[in-house]
């Protein structure tokens, strides 16, 4: 059936890439993941909607990446005390920890049996949904916790090591719980949800002129990556087109936000090896970076540069030569530590075999963005579905086959390079042009979708508008949700005391994956 | 390794000067002398995320590289809060971290300082209160200093806990009463 039924029925959906809506009953829900999983189409996220005040019911959404467009897939289901739709784990395994978290806003659930709470810590009743329209989101609740069901592994030396959510750096809470022999991690279960913010509800209270500050803020490391998605949803709804100059500086912003973050990470890495003098060089690499983006584009951090119809900040002719500069600066550096890096035998000890994630499980549990190259899954959303101005600057793909922190070291070696020539093609070609134009408030019930390819993968936001310039249903997702699973993969048969190093080769955003 | 060592020298010493809260410029030993003069001892620093979005955790990360060189002005980060004497709190506080937070501040022995740091943690910034989140972290916890920004940098967050520990005396900080 599958895909004629789909070529047939679907309908295009604004988007800043080719975007399809299909609109399906209860049992071709089921059928379009299998089918689309058959299709080797990547599943991108899941999210639900409460439409009892529109028409009675509610909604649940799949989105997934073909080779050609994205596909959103969309189920209504009738209103009902307990309604249901069937889970798409089966297909699609990164679905399970969504569907959770799904059941916990709304109260839709699936037919799976691991229906354990993942964003509701009893922090609200159990009976409370707060993403249902008639709940009011600023009810506040006292918090009533309950132990977690972890799996619990038994047998002869095996114990629990319960680490989290304070950890022991200056990072992001979450839970992790190891059961082990001796050194060795027999498993390791996550639960995540702790940095919960009611994201998805405060989106509905706030302007279409106004979303991409929330946006931005889904997870401040790729603050350039949600708000370009969030206001390129808007403006595909609007029809508006932005001057050429506003994309090219959004991608240059883009850019910086992977170097940065990829600058920061190989410096970590190597700290996380015993090599503190990586931390030195390249925390140095990424201060001079930052410095440069406050001359550049008016902020170390730019969670407020991309705003809806252009960008914020113009940038000037001395910080143009500022950037050049600095790009001239980074690049030996960067060579000149990848070298040290590749020729460190005690550092290359540690990185080589450790963490293995091997293709054909990267790619059966949905591997997303660096994290799947490094495993041999070629895809770049820059590559692959190229918006503009990505479509003229031809990024050139990283794949490492090896699927260890070596190679996810490697990737982010080779796309900071590679950004570095993306930011010079960038510089060159700026037209002389207005940064802003404006976005006419969007007719209600429209439905828009855009990707942007962040450091970590893609990132997707699906925006409903609703009456009077506002919002109706907003939905934000990072690549996080589905790679956050793979580590309790990739950490199987390796010791404790490598956790650090291989979480930090992954580098998850848990504000991302908490809403 | 000559690789290495040629880098090292190539990059020099890059630290720079402590950030001033008045006129009269602190210079490293001054610094160093206060807060033996407080605590005895360097001062030691336990982060707690209680929610954010992680902007302000790169700014906090930032003050360990060698331009603002925070351990060199003996002030260090601990792992665990039994060895803190200064909580550094980002974030709103969601839900779902209020307890693991009242029980971070409750692990480090008295006396203490608390320093929020970035707007969520001020006042919960864009997220302000709602279902998932209490706000700001005064409304959990008490707090000493507020370092407001989105995210602060690094400076103003150094200068933060600086200004927190000249203008407490940390030895009449009372415990919260819920001890």
């Amino acid at each position: 059936m599958a895909t004629n039924f789909m070529e047939s029925q679907a309908v295009k959906l604004p988007g800043n890439i080719p975007t399809r809506r299909l609109r399906v009953d209860r049992v071709q829900w089921l059928q379009t993941a299998k089918a689309l999983r058959e299709s080797d189409a990547r599943f991108l996220t899941l999210w639900g909607a409460d439409d009892r005040d529109r028409d009675g019911g509610f909604r649940i959404y799949a989105a997934y990446l073909l080779p050609h467009a994205v596909m959103v897939v969309e189920h209504f289901m009738e209103n009902s005390p307990a309604p249901v739709y069937p889970s798409i784990a089966g297909f699609y395994p990164a679905a399970l920890r969504m569907q959770r978290a799904v059941y916990d806003l709304l109260g839709i659930s699936t037919d799976e049996t691991d229906m354990r709470c993942w964003l509701r810590h009893g922090g609200w009743p159990e009976a409370i949904f707060p993403l249902r329209r008639d709940v009011d989101g600023n009810q506040q609740y006292p918090v009533a916790s309950a132990p977690y069901p972890f799996v619990s592994v038994e047998g002869d030396g095996v114990h629990e090591i319960a680490v989290g959510p304070v950890h022991a750096g200056t990072i992001e809470p979450g839970h992790f719980r190891f059961s082990v022999v001796g050194e060795k991690v027999l498993r390791l279960e996550e639960r995540l949800g702790y940095t919960h913010k009611g994201v998805a509800k405060l989106l509905e209270n706030t302007s279409q002129q106004n979303g991409h500050r929330l946006a931005a803020r889904v997870s401040g490391d790729s603050a350039v990556a949600f708000s370009w998605a969030y206001c390129a949803a808007l403006e595909s709804i609007t029809d508006t087109i932005c001057p050429a100059r506003t994309l090219m500086l959004r991608a240059l912003a883009l850019e910086h936000e992977r170097l940065a973050n990829h600058l920061g990470d190989l410096g970590a890495l190597g700290n996380d090896a015993g090599f503190a003098f990586g931390l030195t060089q390249f925390s140095k690499l990424k201060e001079d970076l930052l410095r440069t983006n406050i001359i550049a584009f008016g902020a170390r951090y730019l969670l407020d540069y991309v705003i809806p119809g252009g960008v914020a900040v113009d940038l000037t002719a001395d910080a143009r030569s500022l950037l050049l500069d600095l790009y001239d600066a980074l690049e030996p550096s960067v060579n000149q530590m990848r070298s040290i890096y590749d020729e460190h035998a005690g550092l290359q000890d540690r990185f080589r075999e450790a963490g293995r994630l091997g293709q054909a499980t990267a790619e059966k549990l949905g591997a997303m963005g660096l994290v799947g190259r490094a495993s041999g899954i070629a895809c770049d959303l820059r590559v692959d579905h190229p918006w503009t101005p990505y479509d003229t600057l031809a990024p050139k793909l990283s794949v490492q086959a090896g699927g260890d922190v070596a190679a996810r070291v490697q990737v982010r070696f080779d796309e900071s390079i590679e950004s570095l020539r993306l930011c010079r093609t960038l510089l060159s070609g700026l037209t002389i042009e207005a940064i802003h134009t404006s976005v006419p408030v969007a007719a209600p019930d429209l439905l828009g979708i855009a990707l942007i390819e962040a450091w970590r993968g893609p990132v997707m936001i699906a925006l409903e508008t609703g009456p009077n310039g506002g919002i109706r249903r907003c939905h934000a997702h990072d690549p996080s949700c589905q790679n956050w699973p793979l580590i309790e993969y990739a950490i199987l048969g390796n010791i404790v005391p490598d956790f650090p190093l291989i979480n930090k080769s992954f580098n998850l955003s848990y504000s991302g994956q908490d809403g | 390794m000559w690789d290495t060592l040629s880098r090292m020298l190539q990059t020099g010493l890059l630290t720079e000067p402590q950030p001033a809260p008045d006129q009269t410029a602190p210079v490293l030993e001054t610094l160093e002398k206060e807060l033996l003069e407080i605590l005895g001892r360097a001062l030691c620093i336990r982060h707690v995320d209680a929610g954010s979005c992680n902007g302000c955790e790169l700014e906090i990360q930032a003050l360990n590289n060698p331009y603002y060189n925070l351990e060199g002005a003996g002030i260090k980060f601990v792992a665990s809060p039994r060895h803190a004497d200064l909580l550094l709190v980002t974030g709103p506080v969601s839900v779902n971290m209020e307890e693991a937070l009242e029980r971070t501040y409750n692990a480090i022995p008295d006396p203490k300082l608390v320093v929020a740091v970035g707007d969520c943690a001020a006042c919960g910034g864009v997220f302000g209160k709602n279902y998932a989140s209490r706000g700001g972290v005064a409304n959990i916890i008490p707090v000493n200093y507020t370092v407001v920004g989105c995210p602060p940098s690094p400076i103003a967050i150094f200068d933060g806990i600086l200004r927190a520990i000249r203008s407490t005396n940390i030895s009449s900080v009372s415990p919260p009463d819920f001890l």
